[in-house]
């Protein structure tokens, strides 16, 4: 500390005693300073991570076995299983359900594998099509052609009661598919 | 006039504006920035007056805008059609937005050009590229708030591009998103980040951006004799500065002149044009959506197309980083010497390549000719000219290539997708074998359709392709891409001939 900086020390205080003072004074600061910082800060870093934590899919009814005509494709608008009461709209989530025969199915994202990008099925093609940047899928769900760097994603699904269950909640991406 | 006076005295008394501002306001500039070059120094002051418009307009959005996923649409339609002049609030809001864009850009290409980033103002331009920064993550929050279709499925996109960062990716998803999925959640910190973080972030760096442009002051405009010498500058501006002349009035009428007719464009573009969206509603189950992002991140949405795959996530997430990285450091690789453009070659071709393509990937973003057409096999008939000489064989074949919905990326006359080649003389172009090869095994970007057509459909859509030319010009004799394999073909529904 500059010495200069107090340059009319009351004469009755002898040196000694400012500068301890001044050094209890500075370290209080820094303590008390970090303690307030560290009290705050962790919850507000905390609360800003929260998102980091992952919610687990959850499984949903997709309907009745019986509403899925073997070797076609539909789109079916369910609620996703995590939304809240705020989410409005955004709280629904539509998935293509393929049944390939009997109890077999595939269950596909609608989000294109290259940036998420709603695909379009047309049924007189057998072709997924992507409005965005021209990706094509076969009615399996594997790549035609164009930017998509993998195949539809699919969902887990299981068939309870006669009735198709499928597993979902996030939004697949690369990293993270369905 | 008394009391007038002694009012503005007793405040005087206490900001003492005439010892801080006013000496601001006056201080010296280059005597030449007040000639008519001096119009080339009111960019800046163009991009902030915008800034400060999309402020004010901002509030007064947020004044009936709902941040939640239930609410915000209803908002918007109630702002477009309901609140007095909410409409018109939209769209000054939407248009100055684009302004400030277009006049940050147009300011930095004059710095750039000018060489006004040098020696002592490299920091001046790098809080400007800060400001870059901020000012198009403002635009693309603020398309999220736009809360439609496009604002959803836009949101999806820039996080399936984040969700590619190695590592990271997921991560980086959940944090943008603020959960699992795109929702209520997401659109309230769009919200934050576009009403509070980034204007508060740009308040801060356009306050150091401004303090850097008084402090270091104006430059002058360059002159090819006069090169930077960082040793020298400083004392040749001083001198340049003791026949200066203050800032205000002489620059800063110029200013206000700029501004006003930025201002009033931007209202007459909002008056004729009106609002921007909301177009359908964010709602994932509405999924006949073609989103496209507002036109600053049109090249970006180009360059997704474009890129080939091995590289696409470098460029996508690099090119921006690596953008962003260069142009900081522009003025510490060249932050000393010529500053005139006509002795800077290489600084002029860098504007020129990174305007073409901008442009060039910005057209192409919009026209977006690699996306099929998606109502094309049943909006754009064949064309009757076509189908008037086709035989019985062949017009079934013209049902089937428009029932397979071929025409989304093929088009007829230049009518239909534009993803594949045009198809109008294709019959020129390939023969029988050839056409029969594509068809079934696909290939270059066009799907197989092997298993997707029986050897009737074949014959018939290849008959009709092989008419596909003009009046008396023979079939195409030679197959114009290799056919060897044609003879392995193992697929069902092949016609063993011709």
């Amino acid at each position: 500390m500059n010495e200069h900086d107090c340059p009319c020390t009351p004469a009755d205080r002898s040196e000694s005693e400012t500068t301890d003072r001044r050094g209890l004074l500075k370290w209080s600061t820094i303590l008390l300073g970090g303690l307030a910082t560290a009290a705050t800060g962790v919850p507000i870093i905390g609360f800003l991570l929260g998102p980091l934590r992952k919610q687990k899919d959850k499984w949903i009814r997709a309907g009745a076995l019986k509403e899925f005509a073997e070797g076609e494709i539909r789109l079916v608008d369910l609620e996703n299983p995590l939304a809240k009461a705020t989410d409005g709209d955004t709280g629904r989530i539509a998935v293509y359900v393929r049944r390939v025969a009997g109890t077999q199915f595939q269950v596909f994202a609608v989000n294109c594998t290259h940036l998420g990008c709603p695909v379009h099925w047309f049924p007189q093609a057998g072709m997924f099509l992507c409005p965005c940047h021209g990706g094509a899928f076969y009615e399996d769900g594997s790549r035609a052609s164009g930017p998509p760097p993998r195949a539809l994603y699919e969902y887990e699904h299981r068939i309870e009661n006669s009735e198709l269950m499928v597993k979902l909640g996030h939004l697949p991406t690369l990293q993270q598919p369905a | 006039m008394n009391t007038l006076r002694k009012i503005v005295d007793w405040f005087e008394s206490r900001l003492q504006l005439r010892d801080s501002l006013w000496p601001v306001m006056r201080h010296p500039i280059p005597a030449e920035v007040s000639t008519r070059k001096g119009w080339w120094y009111v960019f800046g002051s163009m991009t902030m007056t915008f800034f400060v418009l999309q402020v004010v307009t901002g509030i007064c959005l947020a004044l009936d805008y709902e941040p939640t996923a239930e609410g915000a649409y209803a908002s918007l339609e109630y702002l477009n059609y309901e609140a007095p002049v909410g409409w018109l609030l939209r769209a000054m809001h939407y248009y100055s937005a684009s302004a400030m864009v277009v006049m940050l850009v147009v300011h930095m290409t004059q710095v750039f050009l000018m060489g006004a980033f040098k020696y002592p103002r490299e920091l001046t331009w790098m809080a400007g590229v800060g400001l870059m920064v901020l000012t198009l993550g403002l635009a693309f929050t603020g398309q999220v708030l736009r809360f439609d279709g496009d604002a959803y499925w836009g949101a999806g996109v820039a996080v399936s591009a984040l969700g590619r960062v190695p590592a990271a990716g997921p991560s980086l998803v959940h944090l943008v998103l603020g959960g699992e999925y795109i929702g209520g959640h997401t659109l309230s910190r769009f919200f934050a980040l576009h009403v509070f973080v980034l204007p508060a972030l740009l308040v801060a760096v356009l306050s150091l951006h401004l303090y850097l442009v008084v402090k270091r002051g104006i430059s002058e405009p360059p002159d090819p004799n006069r090169p930077v010498v960082p040793e020298r500058y400083d004392e040749e501006y001083s001198r340049l500065l003791e026949c200066g002349v203050p800032f205000f009035p002489h620059a800063f009428y110029r200013d206000g002149v700029a501004c006003a007719i930025g201002v009033l464009i931007v209202v007459g573009l909002a008056v004729v044009f009106g609002p921007k969206g909301p177009m359908a509603p964010a709602d994932p189950t509405l999924i006949q959506a073609e989103p496209r992002p507002d036109w600053y991140f049109l090249p970006l949405f180009a360059l997704a197309a474009l890129a080939p795959p091995s590289m696409e996530t470098l460029l996508l997430l690099g090119l921006p980083a690596l953008g962003i990285g260069v142009l900081l450091a522009v003025p510490l690789i060249a932050g000393k010497g010529q500053r005139s453009a006509t002795r800077r070659p290489f600084a002029v071709v860098c504007v020129t390549v990174s305007f073409v393509c901008l442009s060039v990937l910005g057209w192409y973003g919009k026209t977006s000719p690699w996306s099929p057409q998606m109502d094309a096999w049943s909006g754009e008939p064949i064309p009757r000219r076509i189908v008037a000489r086709l035989s019985p064989l062949e017009l079934q074949g013209a049902v089937v290539f428009q029932h397979k919905c071929c025409r989304n990326c093929h088009a007829l006359d230049g009518r239909g997708g534009k993803r594949g080649p045009d198809l109008t003389s294709v019959g020129t172009r390939l023969n029988y074998d050839a056409m029969v090869r594509q068809v079934v095994q696909g290939g270059g970007n066009m799907p197989t359709y092997g298993q997707k057509l029986n050897r009737a459909e074949i014959d018939a859509l290849v008959a009709f392709l092989v008419a596909l030319r003009p009046e008396g010009v023979p079939p195409a004799n030679l197959p114009a891409a290799a056919s060897s394999a044609n003879s392995e073909i193992a697929q069902p529904g092949i016609p063993q001939s011709p």
